[in-house]
């Protein structure tokens, strides 16, 4: 496996379990302990609802990728949503505009280990890595 | 005359096909479908009129009109979606019928031709809308049961214990059934403690450690105390990762500890047998040793 592995749309709540459940798998086979596997699932749901609540629509996508080390998996989500307003507000623990907790996206940089956010009024795009160690 | 009639709907079979796709078109039945794609409504309405086909041509014996009704109801389409489709269906055969035998000499005989055509429009149409309907009974009153097995159930264990376990994902939907069982179930349980018992629920997420804190926050409202258990370690982890504070209300691992909590806060003794049993049998594990 290499590349691209899974594609997953989020347009509805229970596309949110989808994406999860198709992350876990890919964790599985990729090696990942038992911790982890909950840790990608956490911050895939984190993500998927996100885009579900804020953008109504997007897709999360999963890659397989090198670097650090041989192996890492890498999820991507994104939405052409209203963007976030204030990035770095929203990585601060307890913002939220929904009255949500708001420590989805603080905690999901701090679940995985490399996390990338790119947000503009055309939608917004996180990148993600959880590394095989 | 009802052979002629039929003869000369079945010859005719490719126009009134087209007519009456038009005609679908026209009444905006595909309305109800906005959120579906026009390709899918296409081929769904060419499947509705093969249909009707089928059954005049097998003369109402064919069981693809229950297939036919139970996929609407898959599709969640309206009723009205096969109702209006036969009413269609009916104006376009009988003018088809009207312009193939040419003038009509009597108002008889054009009165004829209407009744031969309801005469099978109507029984297709009824076994339609009752399949449509039991169908949808079915499946409404099969979710409600699922629903209500699955979603929050509480058992009362003893006097002012009571525990709530919840096996498997928790959306919006849940998370509300949860809190108005939850609630409904302190105050009728009479219940001191509630042990809510996650060991089943994969992933707790934010969103789900929200309701629960608000379903606490609720129940301690009412007078009474949640002990959140079933804490597996790697939930714990991303817990702690996430950096949610669950300190306002006692947390345990596993249900056996929480109820040892709970009996503790509602002032049962603990009269613990297996300390006794054990130092017993360390006794005689010594004695055996020393022989
Ligand atoms: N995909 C997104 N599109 C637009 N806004 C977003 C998106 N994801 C997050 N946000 C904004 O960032 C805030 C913080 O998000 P998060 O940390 O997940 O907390 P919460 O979802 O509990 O509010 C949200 O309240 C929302 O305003
Ligand atoms: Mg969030």
């Amino acid at each position: 496996m290499k590349g691209t592995l899974s594609n997953v749309p989020i347009a509805k709540e229970l596309d949110i379990v989808g994406a999860r459940q198709t992350g876990r798998n890919i964790a599985t086979e990729l090696g990942f302990s038992s911790v982890d596997q909950a840790r990608i699932a956490t911050a895939i749901s984190e993500l998927a609802r996100n885009i579900y609540l804020y953008a109504k629509k997007g897709e999360i996508t999963f890659q397989q990728v090198e670097g650090v080390a041989p192996v890492g998996l890498k999820i991507i989500a994104k939405d052409n949503g209203p963007g976030i307003k204030d990035i770095s507000k929203s990585m601060i623990d307890g913002y939220s505009t929904s009255g949500g907790l708001g420590a989805g996206l603080p905690g999901v940089k701090r679940l995985m280990d490399d996390f990338d956010i790119m947000s503009s009024d055309e939608g917004t795009t996180i990148h993600v890595i959880k590394w095989l160690r | 005359m009802e052979k002629r009639l039929r003869n000369i709907i079945l010859g005719h079979s490719d126009q009134i096909i087209k007519n009456w796709l038009v005609k679908l078109d026209d009444n905006k039945v595909t309305e109800y479908g906005s959120t579906i794609s026009q390709e899918a409504i296409e081929q769904t309405n060419r499947e509705f009129v093969n249909v009707i086909f089928s059954n005049i041509e097998n003369n109402g014996e064919s069981n693809d009109l229950q297939e036919f009704s139970e996929k609407i109801v898959n599709l969640g389409w309206p009723l009205g979606y096969l109702t209006e489709g036969m009413q269609a269906f009916r104006s376009v055969a009988i003018r088809t019928i009207l312009e193939d035998i040419g003038e009509t000499k009597n108002n008889e005989e054009f009165l004829s031709i209407m009744e031969g055509v309801n005469d099978w429009v109507d029984p297709i149409k009824n076994r339609l809308i009752n399949e449509y309907s039991s169908n949808w009974t079915n499946i409404v009153s099969l979710q409600k049961v699922a629903l209500q097995e699955l979603s929050a159930p509480l058992i009362p264990v003893m006097e002012g214990i009571t525990v709530m376990p919840l096996v498997g994902t928790i959306d919006t939907d849940r998370a509300k059934l949860i809190m108005e069982n939850l609630l409904n179930g302190v105050i009728k349980n009479n219940a001191e403690v509630v042990l809510i018992d996650i060991t089943g629920v994969p992933v707790v997420d934010t969103m789900v450690a929200h309701h629960i804190i608000q379903a606490a926050e609720a129940v301690r409202l009412v007078g009474s105390q949640c002990i959140l258990v079933g804490i597996r370690p790697e939930i714990a982890q991303t817990i702690v990762n996430l950096g949610i504070d669950l300190r306002n209300f006692p947390t345990k691992s596993s249900l056996q500890k929480g109820f040892r909590t709970a009996l503790e806060m509602t002032g049962a003794k603990v009269v613990s047998e297996s300390e006794s049993e054990g130092d017993e049998i360390e006794n005689i594990l010594n004695s055996i040793e020393k022989e």
